[in-house]
């Protein structure tokens, strides 16, 4: 029978699933997600993480307790410091299997493998290697399971730039067979204003914790661009403006995302969306409101959310803003 | 002559204040933070920044209108929001129409050059390396001084027979030093402060505890956001131990790591092997060399929405089932009001004096 490895269905799942589980399936493993997130992944989360935590931690634990409910053999709770050689990503993220680790009891075996290609060439390939070894995988099995995961990932990615957000991506990714809707099937009417909305991708395609953004904005007849659609190459050129570049990958991202649709138009609208208590988006919100006002007159929002969140309280605040919007462009036409 | 100003850090900014009279700057003092001061940084800095930017910028904010031109500040290279306080201090007070410049020291072992260039601008007689070397030698001197005071301090107050008498001659002392100038002054006057305190009238025979203070570095050093913490305790017959002070701080980041930090980071590991940035795992560590030397409890203190220090909090509970060490967290933030402070002090004092008096009679367990 095959090792059951679990993966939590939040947090990088949305970027890096098919990567991850294209690996274990190749070395003989069977991949088991906790799914979406539900109201029992929430509260079961609140229970048990810190309360100062931001609620994607919080979701995070919620999710490893589904799996562990599920009866997985091994939890893959990756310590990912750093995937792209220049920015880390969040200290929560850094100190991820330590939590989960000694917060959490009756936990299966972790492969809480460090990522970080800071380290040198080959340093993500031995990551994996070393996820391998612990289900007693052998070494060519783990060599042709790496290559296959990492042409999964750029066939992911690519899906991505052609314009699908991560869950459109992840669901054809799972189900091939399944019809290839175009990109932003869920446009129902014509779309007459663009959002940007931008943040960590973890909240923004959540539709539970995000109390369904993306599909309230699409029944509003608005389009949304996520930093993923972005086109990845122009988006890393984007001039270093702060004094000091962010540290943390994300939000780097979301900043030169702002950078980039700033210079290049084509939205009437920015929406930070964020989580209450989130350390790097404290700062970046600032960077971001400030450098909107001096470049541009599109309007900026930041939206917060928590394990609190309310329909109707969002909602609100979309509609305000989208007529806010409106009339500025009617007003300028 | 350019107009200066600094960060409210303890006591630390009297020896700044010399170095940087020395070195030809006209110095504006950055008083100490007060509800005005909160007031000033919760208006203008994010929401959910951390404590310390808030009280920085109010800081900046308070003596900004009195005419600075520049600030000088510490650094840092993530991935702790602290790196980039400086530069959210200067688009936010930019932003205010302040034409002020900012002057970031990052860790000098990265930026050596980086180093020079501000020894440069903060120079503006132009003295020689070597001179400025004896200068920045002197304020070194002046401030570890001052971290002895205030080390003597914490043993003395939980013994004191009268309260307030240690209070009362430290901030004394603490004039004295600050008045030294040459070295052989400053040498002096931290003698005669640190005999004035051992002088205090004290009960030896006083059943004292001691609490260990953990974590992040600027909630810890300012008395001012951490309400007094250490004095409350003291007088509450506790005899604290903090885990950093700006010396040993500065020395870890500039040159080589000193041998307690090594030794830190190595009792961390088997909880935290990766370095957060921030202090999260110093947190995790001292709090198991507390426990080690047989302290009574430990008291982390951490900006509300502090990453490192939430990550540190999450493991310490395992770490104190582990080694049966009580540890108490606070999260501070403008909210934070010194009465509850306090009744949460007590009662976690109560705990421990309980504790204590149960394992030198175990048979009180049985009876109660």
């Amino acid at each position: 029978m095959p090792a059951r490895v679990g993966i939590p269905g939040t947090l990088l799942y949305y970027l890096y699933f098919p990567v991850w589980e294209t690996f274990f399936r190749n070395i003989g493993a069977e991949v088991v997600t906790s799914g979406k997130t539900n109201k029992k992944a929430l509260d079961y989360g609140v229970k048990e993480a810190l309360a100062d935590a931001c609620v994607p931690i919080k979701l995070y634990f919620g999710h490893v307790l589904n799996l562990i409910e599920k009866g997985v053999d091994y939890l893959f709770v990756p310590r990912v410091v750093c995937l792209n050689g220049e920015t880390t990503y969040c200290p929560k993220f850094l100190g991820l299997p330590d939590m989960i680790r000694h917060v959490l009891t009756d936990l299966p075996p972790l492969i809480d493998v460090r990522m970080d290609v800071r380290e040198g060439t080959g340093a993500l390939y031995r990551a994996y290697s070393e996820a391998g070894r612990a289900l007693g995988a052998k070494w060519p099995a783990v060599a042709q399971a790496y290559g296959k995961a990492i042409l999964a990932g750029r066939r992911f990615f690519a899906l991505l730039q052609a314009g699908y957000q991560p869950p459109e991506a992840l669901e054809i990714f799972k189900n091939k067979s399944a019809v290839q809707k175009s990109p932003g099937h869920f446009h129902r009417n014509k779309t007459e204003l663009v959002f940007a909305i931008l943040g960590y991708p973890y909240l923004i395609h959540d539709q539970f914790v995000s109390v369904g953004l993306l599909n309230k904005l699409s029944k509003m007849g608005i389009k949304a661009v996520t930093a993923e659609n972005l086109p990845a190459k122009p988006l890393a050129r984007q001039p270093h403006i702060l004094d000091k570049r962010l540290f943390w990958t994300f939000s780097d991202l979301a900043y030169k995302a702002t950078q980039f649709l700033l210079q290049r138009g084509g939205v009437d609208g920015i929406i930070h969306l964020t989580a209450f208590g989130c350390g790097p988006d404290a700062m970046l919100d600032k960077f971001m409101e400030m450098l909107v006002k001096e470049r541009s007159s599109i309007p900026f929002m930041s939206l917060t959310v928590d394990e609190h969140s309310g329909e109707a309280g969002m909602t609100t605040r979309l509609e305000a803003f989208a007529d806010m919007v409106r009339r500025k462009k009617g007003a300028a036409a | 002559m350019p107009v200066i100003t600094f960060p409210h850090v303890a006591e630390a900014q009297r020896a700044l204040k010399m170095l940087m009279n020395d070195l030809g700057n006209e110095v504006i003092m950055p008083p100490r933070p007060s509800k005005r001061t909160l007031d000033l940084g919760v208006k203008y800095a994010p929401e959910f920044a951390c404590f310390p930017v808030k009280i920085l910028l109010g800081t900046y904010l308070e003596t900004c209108p009195q005419g600075v031109e520049l600030i000088v500040t510490s650094g840092g290279v993530g991935p702790c929001r602290a790196g980039h306080y400086a530069q959210l201090h200067k688009k936010i007070l930019r932003s205010l129409g302040y034409s002020v410049d900012i002057i970031v020291f990052e860790p000098p072992r990265l930026y050596p050059l980086d180093l020079l260039l501000n020894v440069k601008k903060l120079n503006p007689r132009r003295l020689s390396y070597r001179s400025v070397y004896e200068c920045v030698r002197r304020a070194w001197r002046k401030i570890q001084a001052l971290d002895n005071l205030e080390k003597l301090s914490h043993r003395v107050r939980p013994r004191e027979l009268s309260r307030g008498a240690t209070t009362r001659v430290y901030r004394q002392g603490v004039e004295w030093v600050d008045h030294a100038y040459s070295l052989k002054e400053i040498l002096e006057a931290e003698a005669a402060a640190l005999e004035a305190l051992q002088k205090v009238p004290q009960d030896p025979e006083r059943e004292v505890l001691r609490v260990g203070i953990v974590g992040e570095i600027y909630v810890l050093l300012e008395p001012a956001s951490n309400l007094e913490m250490e004095e409350t305790l003291g007088n509450l017959g506790v005899e604290v131990e903090r885990s950093m002070f700006l010396t040993g701080w500065t020395r870890d980041n500039t040159w080589a790591e000193t041998v307690e930090n090594i030794t830190v980071r190595e009792a961390a590991l088997p909880y935290l092997p990766e370095l957060l940035g921030g202090h999260g795992r110093e947190s995790v560590g001292n709090t198991i060399i507390y426990a080690k030397r047989g302290f009574d409890g430990v008291i982390q203190l951490a900006p509300f929405t502090c990453i490192p220090e939430i990550v540190a909090r999450t493991i310490l509970p395992r770490v104190a089932k582990d080694y049966d060490l009580p540890v108490l967290t606070f999260f501070l933030d403008e909210q934070t009001g010194k009465a509850g402070m306090t009744t949460r002090l007590e009662a976690f004092v109560d705990l421990l004096r309980y504790r204590k008096k149960q394992a030198k009679s175990p048979k009180m367990a049985v009876n109660i």
